[in-house]
């Protein structure tokens, strides 16, 4: 399989690999995928006191379209405000990395990923205020 | 043509042919369209280490059944079938016996009297003859073997095959076969020793890897090895410097974990991990080592970035967590 170059040096330069403390109330963690489907990924954020993504770590199981789509992602929601992450679309991943279709579940699933950390970050502030 | 011609030629015999769930996909490709003919099929399992239970063959015959199937050297994990009983098996019940051998004549020594095999197809191009050339051999006495053919007109080959015959593939191919007739011996011993030193390496400095299919019955330069935690395609990926490929080339346009692996019991996390490793006449022990190396690195450097060797290391059993499958 021919991979695009922004693919390759993801896979070969991953951005932002690693874990951050998934108990901290400021932490969203996301896991999605299943290791029989061949693809598992953890994506994680801390969120500042603006309401803004500080910090972005992913680590994923699967190919290189999948690293690269992960990878993508924590460069991406970084900086951003909780809402304006939660509009990262698959198809913004696909066209950024050129995946071919048969890969496009890779981006499809770095999607759910930010969504589960935003989630999971919510539920932990809700349960605090609450 | 071996699969198609003998049922077609036999159908007023029987309507049953018995195969092996793990066969290459040109011999269940060939018993999924009879099928749709109207015969029925067998497809045999095969235990964890990739070999047929005898006792299931047998159990399978029927009356009506003309035709058993069964490669000789598995393409994907290189496991080699037990075929002198095999044979024994299909003589005793008055069964043909067709052997796919296109990955082990000129690997492995093969006398179709000694197995009692009927037919046996092999190509060049796996015995580092040109691409483009097979051949089928069909015993001629004790039992005269007859096919009905996929191709008409012109007569050549005894009326099997026509179409004007390609001189010079064929004289590759007998030189080929010749070649590696010749070395064979001196070869294989070569190759195993090759494998082995690729297996012991990779083991030496890796935990959680598992072997697909029999140590014992194996072809010498086959190893297909399972790097738990670490997607296959991305291992690929990472050592693009060695020709390896993750389940079988031939399916590879599919995302599908290897139907091979799944015969055998394994489960689909650990083939998403599968790697075939091919050893053979022009490799070395210095490319062995170079691989064990890169294998190595590669593989510690994605498991570090694995979510679900992190979760091990934390002491997390993964069957007790809920995946969202897609």
């Amino acid at each position: 399989m021919a991979y695009s170059e922004k693919v390759i040096d993801h896979y070969s330069n991953p951005r932002n690999v690693g874990a951050l403390p998934k108990d901290d109330p400021t932490v969203g963690t996301g896991v999605v995928g299943a290791p029989e489907c061949g693809d598992v990924m953890k994506l994680q954020i801390r969120v500042g006191a603006g309401g803004v993504i500080e910090e972005a770590k992913f680590k994923t199981f699967g190919c290189g379209s999948a690293i690269a789509s992960s990878s993508l992602a924590t460069e991406w929601v970084r900086g951003k405000t909780l809402e304006e992450a939660a509009q990262i679309r698959n198809t913004d991943i696909v066209q950024e990395l050129n995946l071919p279709p048969i890969k496009i579940h890779c981006s499809v699933l770095a999607e759910d990923a930010i969504r589960a950390a935003l989630a999971d970050y919510k539920a932990k502030q809700d349960k605090l205020t609450a | 043509m071996a699969v198609k011609g003998v049922a077609h030629m036999y159908r007023d015999k029987g309507d049953h042919l018995i195969t092996v769930a793990t066969e290459h996909k040109a011999v269940l490709d060939a018993h999924h369209a009879l099928e749709r003919e109207g015969f029925r099929t067998t497809f045999l399992g095969v235990g964890p280490d990739g070999l047929v239970d005898l006792d299931e063959l047998k159990a399978a015959i029927t009356d009506q059944t003309i035709l058993v199937s069964v490669m000789a050297v598995n393409n994907e994990i290189g496991v080699v079938q037990p075929l002198a009983e095999i044979g024994k098996i299909c003589k005793e019940r008055g069964v043909l016996f067709f052997c796919d051998a296109a990955q082990a004549v000129g690997k492995i020594p093969l006398n179709v009297e000694e197995l009692g095999i009927d037919i046996l197809a092999f190509t060049a191009h796996k015995m580092y003859g040109p691409k483009g050339i097979g051949a089928l051999w069909v015993r001629r006495k004790a039992p005269r073997v007859r096919l009905e053919p996929l191709l008409h007109g012109g007569g050549h080959e005894r009326g099997l095959r026509s179409g004007t015959l390609a001189v010079p593939l064929i004289v590759a191919f007998g030189e080929a076969a010749e070649i590696a007739q010749r070395e064979m011996a001196e070869e294989s011993a070569r190759i195993l020793a090759l494998r082995t030193r690729l297996y012991h390496g990779l083991q030496a400095k890796l935990e959680h890897i598992h072997l697909n299919g029999s140590w014992e019955h194996r072809a010498p330069g086959s190893l297909n090895v399972s790097f738990a935690y670490v997607e296959g395609e991305s291992l690929l990926m990472g050592i693009s410097d060695i020709a390896v490929s993750s389940g079988s080339a031939c399916t590879s346009a599919s995302l599908e974990p290897s139907y091979v692996l799944k015969a055998l019991g394994v489960g689909d996390e650990l083939a998403h991990t599968s790697i075939r490793f091919g050893i053979g006449r022009f490799n070395t022990e210095d490319e062995i080592d170079y691989t064990i190396g890169r294998v190595v690195e590669v593989v510690n450097r994605l498991r570090d970035m694995s979510p679900l060797w992190e979760m091990v290391q934390e002491g997390i059993d993964l069957r007790t967590v809920s995946w969202t499958g897609h």
